[in-house]
C-alpha cells in the first residue's frame, strides 16, 4: 500500500506522459515514441491505482480476469478492423467511454464510503454535483456515439432525421436535467439520480439523429470531446489528477477537431448541431439547370492517355475513394505513373471522408509516403500548374460554386481549386449531387472528363490502360 | 482561511486545458484519425475508477451492485485501452516516407 501522497505523484507523472502522447503527434516521425508514451502511462495509472488501494484479495483476482477479458477484446478488435472503417470504431470507442463513465458514477453513487466521497444518502455536495455532471456527459456521449457509429456502419440510414419541435424538445430535456440535479443535491434520491441517466440517455439520441453523413467529421469530434469532459466530471469526483488532465486534454482536443472541422466547411459550429443540412436546399432552379447541360464522358483508355501523356497529376480522394476500397488500386495507378516520370501528390481536403484525417490513413494504409499528401492550403496554389486532376470519390469539396455563388449553400467553404488544371478526370458513378444536394458546376466543364464507374473498378481499369 | 483542495484541481483542470489546446494545434492534419483514436484510449485512464468501485467489494461478497457496474466498467475501459492503443500503433506504423520505398 502507498500513501495518497505518492499515488497522486504517480498519477501526475500519467497525466504528463498522456501530454507527450499528444505531443508526439506533431509529426510521423515521432508519433509511435508519443504512443509509448501513452501506453507507458496508462500501466502507471493502472499499477499505481492496485497499490494505492491495497486490498489483495480475491476480488483483485477478478480485476485482472475482467481487465484480460477487456484487453483481448480490444485487441482483436485493434488487429481485425479494416482501415476503413476507422470512423465507426472511433464511435464505438467513444460509446464505450461514456458507458464506462456512467457505470463508474453509478458505482460511486451506490457506494460512496469506497471514494470517500461520504455515505449513501449523504454524499458531499461537490461530489454529487461532479458525478452528476460525469454521469449526463457521459451518457450522451454513449448514446450519441452509438447514434453516430449506426449511422457510419449504414445500419440506420446517413439522412438526417428531423421532425417538428426537435430543438424545442432537446431544450426543454436540456433544461430538465439541471433542475433533476438541482433537486438531487437536495434529496439525494437514487430515483432522481436514474432519472438523470435515462434522460441523458435520450438526448444523446435526439442530438445525434438530425445530424447527416458528411457532417459526421464534427460529430465524431464533439463526441471525442465530450468523452473527455465525461472522464473530466468523473475525475474530479474520484479526486484524481491523471483522470482530470487526460480529460481536460482530450475535451479540448476534440473541441479544437470540431472547429477545424466547422471551418472547413464554413459552417458554424450551431448549425451542424442544428442538424438538417441538405434536406432545405433542394432550389428548383438548379436541378432544371442539371437535364440541359452536356457532359462529357469517357472510359479508362480515355483517362489513361491524358494521364500518360501529363507531366503532373494531383489525386484528389474523398469519401467515395473509401466506399469503393479503392486506395489500394489508385496506388497502384500512380506507381505506373511515376514510371513514367509523372509527378504525382495527393490533395486532401479536411472535411473528406467521414472523420478528421480519414483520407490520410488510407492512403497510408496503401503505402502512399506521406510526404506525397498535402493539405488544402498547402497544395492549393499547384492546380493552375498541373496538368490533370484525378478526382476520386469527392465532390462538394472540388465544387467551385463555392467560391462564384453566394446563393449557394456551401458558399465560403473553402474548396480544392481543381477547375484550375488544364483537365480534370472526375470519377463518379452518376451525376447525382453531393451531400450539400446542390449541383457541381465542374462536371459541366470543358476541360472535365466524367468517368461514370465504381472507383475501385475504373482505377483498376486504367491500370491495365497505363502499359 | 484555508483553500479548499477542489480550487486546486481546478487549477489543474484548466490549465491542462490549455496544454491540451496548444499541444492539439500542433498536431499535424494528417494525423488527425491517430489522434482521435490515442485521445479515446487515454480517457480510458477513467478505469481506475471503475477498478476501485470493483475493489470496495467485502471479502464475503465480491460482487455487490456497486462492484458489478465497476467490474462492467472495466472491460469497457479496458476494451478501449487495448484496442485504442493498438489501432493506433497499427496507423502510426502505415505511414511512412518515400525513402521507405524505394526497394
Amino acid at each position: 500500500m502507498i500513501s495518497a501522497n505518492l499515488a497522486a505523484i504517480f498519477y501526475l507523472v500519467s497525466g504528463i506522459l498522456f501530454i507527450l502522447a499528444l505531443r508526439g503527434l506533431s509529426s510521423p516521425d515521432t508519433s509511435r515514441q508519443g504512443n509509448y508514451f501513452g501506453i507507458a502511462g496508462m500501466i502507471i495509472a493502472i499499477v499505481v491505482t492496485f497499490l494505492s488501494i491495497g486490498n489483495f484479495s480475491t476480488s483483485l483476482v477478478y480485476v485482472i480476469i475482467f481487465l484480460i477479458i477487456g484487453g483481448a477484446i480490444g485487441a482483436f478488435i485493434a488487429f481485425k478492423i479494416p482501415m476503413t472503417a476507422m470512423p465507426e470504431l472511433v464511435a464505438g470507442f467513444h460509446s464505450l467511454v461514456g458507458l464506462a463513465a456512467v457505470f463508474v458514477a453509478i458505482a460511486a453513487f451506490l457506494n460512496p464510503a469506497a471514494f470517500n466521497l461520504g455515505n449513501v444518502g449523504d454524499i458531499k455536495l461537490a461530489s454529487l454535483i461532479e458525478m452528476s455532471i460525469g454521469v449526463a456527459v457521459g451518457a450522451i456521449t454513449f448514446s450519441g456515439s452509438i447514434i453516430a457509429f449506426l449511422k457510419l456502419r449504414g445500419i440506420m440510414s446517413g439522412a438526417p432525421i428531423t421532425f417538428n419541435g426537435q430543438h424545442f424538445l432537446n431544450l426543454v430535456l436540456g433544461i430538465g436535467i439541471f433542475v433533476l440535479i438541482f433537486y438531487l443535491c437536495k434529496t439525494q434520491s437514487t430515483n432522481i439520480f436514474w432519472t438523470v441517466i435515462i434522460i441523458s440517455f435520450l438526448v444523446g439520441v435526439l442530438l445525434i439523429i438530425p445530424i447527416g453523413g458528411a457532417d459526421m467529421p464534427v460529430v465524431i469530434s464533439m463526441l471525442n470531446s465530450y468523452s473527455g469532459w465525461a472522464a473530466a466530471g468523473i475525475g474530479f469526483t474520484l479526486e484524481n489528477t491523471a483522470l482530470i488532465i487526460t480529460g481536460a486534454l482530450v475535451g479540448s482536443s476534440g473541441a479544437i477537431l470540431s472547429y477545424i472541422m466547422c471551418k472547413a466547411m464554413n459552417r458554424s459550429f450551431v448549425s451542424v448541431i442544428l442538424g438538417g443540412f441538405g434536406a432545405d436546399n433542394s432550389t428548383d432552379d438548379k436541378k432544371e439547370k442539371k437535364d440541359q447541360k452536356p457532359v462529357k464522358s469517357g472510359n479508362a483508355e480515355d483517362a489513361a492517355f491524358l494521364m500518360k501523356n501529363a507531366s503532373s497529376v494531383i489525386i484528389v480522394p474523398g469519401y467515395g475513394m473509401a466506399v469503393a476500397q479503392a486506395q489500394h488500386a489508385l496506388r497502384e495507378m500512380v506507381d505506373k505513373l511515376k514510371k513514367n516520370d509523372i509527378k504525382v501528390t495527393y490533395a486532401i481536403h479536411p472535411v473528406a471522408g467521414r472523420m478528421p484525417g480519414h483520407m490520410n490513413v488510407l492512403l497510408a494504409e496503401a503505402n502512399v509516403p506521406y510526404d506525397e499528401v498535402f493539405e488544402l492550403e498547402d497544395i492549393n496554389n499547384d492546380f493552375a500548374n498541373s496538368d490533370v486532376a484525378f478526382v476520386i470519390g469527392a465532390n462538394d469539396v472540388t465544387n467551385p460554386v463555392a467560391k462564384t455563388d453566394p446563393k449557394s449553400p456551401i458558399f465560403g467553404m473553402p474548396v480544392l481549386d481543381v477547375e484550375k488544371c488544364k483537365s480534370v478526370l472526375f470519377v463518379k458513378r452518376s451525376l447525382s449531387p453531393g451531400y450539400a444536394g446542390i449541383d457541381n458546376e465542374l462536371f459541366y466543364k470543358d476541360n472535365t472528363l466524367m468517368l461514370f464507374a465504381d472507383a475501385k473498378k475504373m482505377t483498376e481499369d486504367i491500370v491495365k490502360n497505363l502499359d | 482561511m484555508e483553500i479548499d483542495p477542489f480550487i486546486f484541481r481546478l487549477s489543474i483542470f484548466i490549465l491542462s486545458i490549455f496544454i491540451g489546446y496548444y499541444v492539439v494545434w500542433s498536431v499535424t492534419p494528417s494525423l488527425h484519425t491517430p489522434l482521435m483514436s490515442v485521445t479515446n484510449a487515454i480517457s480510458s485512464v477513467i478505469i481506475v475508477g471503475a477498478i476501485i468501485a470493483a475493489l470496495a467489494g467485502s471479502s464475503e461478497s465480491i460482487f455487490n451492485t456497486s462492484s458489478i457496474f465497476g467490474f462492467i466498467a472495466i472491460i469497457l475501459a479496458a476494451i478501449n485501452i487495448f484496442g485504442g492503443f493498438l489501432v493506433t500503433q497499427r496507423m502510426l506504423q502505415m505511414y511512412k516516407k518515400k525513402k521507405d520505398k524505394k526497394k
